[in-house]
């Protein structure tokens, strides 16, 4: 009897919060509402034939509760009946199979008036570029890879010239348009998701992927990008944002977002001590400028801009000076002192991986990172 | 059928124990192994249950524990779900209840192979000692690559347990492998070779079906992870470049690689992962088979279907692998074909759900605790593979595919739906093969709280649209939970405790119950198949005495109208034969 009433209380609760759940999907965003018409096809499906054998089971379950002086039915087989379930059950996967894949036919091929944009990803970031006037993406290659060249652009294609470089961590893109995302990855999986969007795809070093989508709505807050497969510690704090603008608001950013040619003209090269110029090459072979900028930006890590001699706020509520003892500390025991408003992601590196005397050499560029702070001796490379 | 009179079995000396090392340690008797495969996967499982908890707590209460960085939880994450699969899941359902029912319901001395079958525990208790190597401090903590360890990420500094913990588990995999399939061929040979006279295949009860097919997928399947395992571990350790591309990683300089193509690895890898979803499966259908026929005291519904079911389940769980790759960039076109497939193998699953429910029809339903703990895994294994028909879906994956959605799915189908069974499967063969019944009342509450507190914890989390794998979900200024979310999250986390808990009543139980349980008598359940028929319970070495029993009807015969008893063993006579 106990077995029959709980079993009834789980399938109604179950069906209620499937249609009360407070927990929803996002607010749809773009075309892809074919997507979700799938999804809610199968759940209706899924859902009847849940209740059908959950009902089922109350009943048997109480009507055949044991008793003394009854006796079970000997029916080894029914094949009428197993016939029967059988073609019911091949009809009802048949109705959720097949407009699900007319719906995937769609996702697999982009409309031919689709705009292209790219997506780099890293570990643990995101980076977009447009193919620019021309309609083409210059060639890149992970070898190519260093601070000035983020994209690892192959410097003699004509093609990568006016390729537009995105400034920062948010994509905008025009309302209405259909896009074919190209995802790319340095180094690791990685997957872009914005959730409003329906559509995923992970990005493969050594191959490009993609998707496509047409953004069909305009908000005020940009769109979170969350990434969908597992990359590493920092796995979590992939975050990026997508802005989708009207038209004229879109070319007004676009243009002001530089392309490859001025991008590489943009850039001055600093004037750092000896000391430092061997910290700055470290910051860049070691890693630390995946998650620490030199320029004040960045969510990873605190930024190196200013940090020197600065008094930081840890997420337990002490304060600590960055000096010498602080860097060597935050290097070889990162978890020790997290500084407020970041995640304890860094992983920690030993004397075999940064010796103490490149950590003098990380120090001096630190030094010299600090607005106003001139080299003793400088030279430019 | 004069030849068939002594079967050859009678005529081979058993190695019979001669000392404590050889009866309890290093022993031939498949019993024995039996027991030793359960004890150290409920060990093992005991680990992955507190794992569990490190990383409820992280997303029940972000931040309440400090020493649960995302390493930790990383590596939490990637132990609890590899060794609930391998070294709990596989080697319970197969190197337990495969090696202590295989020979018992056929009518079999021992297993065909018994020095081959001790060695192959021996060897998984390596596996297992060698995938705990990564926590000896030192080593740089386990791997923190996720269960599924895709490359390149598994072998790059920037995840937990780059340096150790990735190659002891790649090693322990590799060593678990040589175990499985020294147990494997012994369940395959001893199931085709030593059924005893009259024991025809399509007499055998459903567990030996469930157990001998899930072996043959295991003993095709495994060499595919096997030879992943080895071409990671030269990737990691010689530089090759199997499974890695050039890259341009933050945190190593100097990486040599080139050409290599990790979504390569992803085929290998779930061209022996998703049979070893059916691997887990296959027993627990079995089981529950025989769990629901002798307790609703009625043949199993539809047994020859039954039968054919798990053939096909068996075949198709090889040709639908990539619906676990739907967004990993592959060819989209791969998208169409398995999809087809993978919702062709919902068909004979559903039948066999129909059958499970169709048995309790006019049934005489007993609820005994192994009863209970089937009637659960039906109402489980429901939801658990109704939602597969989402994820197999590729269009309806793509929305949902790593998220909270995934997680429910995964726990449903193939977590909380075959621990079911192996509770079930304990309480229904402890008086078997201790002799003593376990503790009824302990079993109840043990029950109801596993019962609806795995499932409290997982039908919601179906409804949370979140990526999965995450440390932490407000991160600056992107914030993704919403207040419900967070309050389910502390739900989940609470309910998670309190199942976790439960499971040392079940422990007590299995302890205590070993001296002071009551006697069980030879057939407590009023089975019919023939592990129930020994001359002896517990069975002694070699299980049947003087002569081995033979078979005369299928395991189903429950409830025969005109006979007295409402169940007739195998090994009677039919009527005209008598």
């Amino acid at each position: 009897m106990a077995v029959a009433i709980v079993l009834l209380i789980i399938v109604i609760v179950s069906v209620l919060l499937s249609f009360f759940s407070p927990w929803k999907f996002t607010e749809i965003a773009s075309n892809w509402g074919h997507i979700d018409n799938t999804v809610i096809l199968t759940f209706w499906i899924c859902g009847v034939v849940f209740a059908l054998i959950g009902v089922f089971m109350v009943y048997t379950t109480w009507k055949f509760r044991y008793r003394a002086d009854a006796r079970a039915d000997y029916e080894p087989e029914n094949p009428k009946l197993e016939w029967w379930l059988t073609i019911v059950t091949t009809i009802g996967v048949v109705a959720m199979l097949a407009p699900g894949l007319i719906v995937w036919n769609d996702f697999v091929n982009p409309p031919d008036d689709a705009q292209e944009v790219e997506v780099l990803s890293k570990q643990w970031g995101w980076a977009f570029r447009f193919p620019g006037e021309d309609g083409k993406f210059g060639t890149v290659h992970v070898d190519n890879i260093r601070s000035d060249n983020p994209f690892g652009m192959n410097e003699a294609d004509p093609n990568g010239e006016d390729d537009v470089l995105v400034n920062g961590t948010t994509l905008h893109l025009p309302v209405d348009q259909p896009y074919k995302v190209l995802l790319r990855s340095n180094d690791v999986l990685h997957d872009f998701w914005v959730p409003e969007f329906r559509a995923k795809m992970d990005s493969v070093p050594g191959m490009i992927t993609y998707f496509w989508f047409t953004p069909t709505r305009i908000q005020e807050e940009p769109y979170e990008i969350v990434c969908a497969e597992l990359c590493g510690q920092g796995h979590y704090t992939m975050r990026g944002r997508v802005k989708v603008d009207a038209e004229e608001d879109f070319q007004a950013w676009f243009a002001s977002q530089p392309t490859w040619a001025q991008y590489q003209a943009g850039i001055t090269p600093k004037a750092y001590s000896a000391e430092a110029r061997r910290g700055r090459e470290l910051w860049e072979s070691e890693g630390c400028n995946a998650c620490h900028s030199l320029d004040g930006s960045g969510v990873i890590g605190p930024t190196w801009l200013n940090l020197w001699g600065s008094t930081r706020t840890m997420a337990d509520g002490t304060t600590a000076t960055v000096d010498e003892a602080y860097v060597l500390e935050s290097i070889r025991e990162p978890g020790v002192k997290v500084v407020e408003g970041f995640s304890p992601v860094m992983i920690a590196y030993d004397e075999d991986t940064v010796t103490d005397d490149e950590i003098a050499a990380l120090v001096a560029l630190m030094k010299e990172e600090v607005e106003g702070a001139a080299p003793e001796e400088a030279t430019t490379p | 059928m004069a030849q068939a009179e002594i079967p050859y079995q009678e005529a081979i000396p058993l190695h019979d124990p001669h000392s404590w090392i050889t009866k309890y340690w290093f022993s031939q008797d498949h019993k024995v192994i039996a027991v030793q495969y359960g004890i150290t996967a409920i060990a093992v499982g005991l680990v992955a249950l507190v794992l569990s908890w490190i990383m409820r707590t992280q997303i029940g209460f972000p931040g309440l524990v400090d020493w649960i960085t995302p390493e930790i939880y990383y590596q939490s994450v990637t132990m609890h779900g590899m060794i609930m699969v391998i070294y709990l899941l596989t080697a319970f359902l197969l190197g337990s209840f495969g090696n202590y029912l295989v020979p018992l319901m056929l009518g079999a001395r021992d297993m065909v192979f018994p020095f081959v079958n001790m060695i192959s525990y021996h060897v998984y208790l390596a596996s297992v000692i060698i995938l705990m190597l990564g926590y000896i401090p030192g080593m740089g903590g386990p791997t923190g690559a996720g269960w599924t360890l895709y490359p390149p990420q598994a072998i790059l500094t920037g995840t937990p347990g780059a340096d150790w913990g990735i190659l002891t588990m790649l090693m322990s995999l590799a060593v678990f492998i040589v175990a499985f399939t020294m147990g494997g061929l012994n369940y395959i040979t001893t199931i085709l070779q030593a059924r005893t006279r009259g024991m025809t295949l399509m007499r055998m009860p459903l567990s030996i079906w469930g157990i001998g097919m899930a072996t043959v997928l295991g003993l095709l399947a495994f060499p595919a992870l096997f030879v992943s395992a080895i071409m990671m571990t030269l990737d990691n350790v010689l530089g090759t470049s199997f499974f890695m591309p050039a890259i341009n990683s933050a945190f190593e300089a100097g990486e040599d690689y080139a050409g290599g193509s990790p979504l390569l690895f992803q085929h290998l890898f779930w061209f022996f992962g998703h049979p070893e979803v059916y691997i887990v499966a296959l027993p627990a259908f079995g089981v529950v088979s025989d769990l629901i026929s002798v307790h609703a005291r009625k043949n199993i519904f539809g047994y020859r279907l039954m039968v054919w079911a798990i053939v096909a389940i068996g075949g198709l769980s090889f040709i639908v692998w990539a619906h676990h790759m739907y967004v990993a960039g592959m060819h989209p076109y791969f998208g169409f074909f398995f999809a087809t497939t993978t919702l062709i193998i919902a068909v004979p699953t559903a039948i066999k759900v129909y059958n499970w429910t169709l048995t309790l029809w006019r049934a005489n339903i007993r609820f005994t605790v192994p009863m209970l703990f089937a009637i659960a895994f039906v109402l489980t294994f429901v939801v658990g593979g109704l939602t597969g028909l989402f994820l197999g879906n590729v269009i309806v994956d793509v929305p949902l595919s790593d998220t909270y959605f995934v997680v429910a799915h995964f726990h449903m189908v193939m977590g909380v739906a075959p621990i079911l069974v192996i509770f079930g499967g304990i309480y229904h063969w402890y008086p078997k093969i201790t002799g003593r019944m376990l503790n009824d009342t302990i079993g109840r509450i043990h029950f109801w709280i596993t019962f609806i507190g795995t499932y409290a914890i997982y039908f919601p989390m179906h409804f949370l649209a979140i990526p999965r794998r995450y440390y932490e979900y407000n991160v600056g200024e992107s914030a993704i939970l919403t207040p419900s979310m967070e309050v389910l999250n502390v739900s989940i986390t609470i309910t998670a405790y309190i199942v976790g808990v439960a499971q040392l009543l079940f422990i007590y139980n299995l302890v205590v119950s070993y001296q002071r349980g009551r006697e069980a008598g030879d057939n407590p359940w009023e089975a019919t198949s023939l592990e129930w028929r020994t001359p002896q319970t517990p069975p002694v070495h070699g299980n049947w005495g003087e002569r081995l029993p033979s078979v005369h009807r299928w395991a189903y015969d429950y409830s025969v109208p005109g006979e007295e008893k409402d169940y007739i063993p195998q090994d009677v006579p039919r009527k005209a034969e008598a």
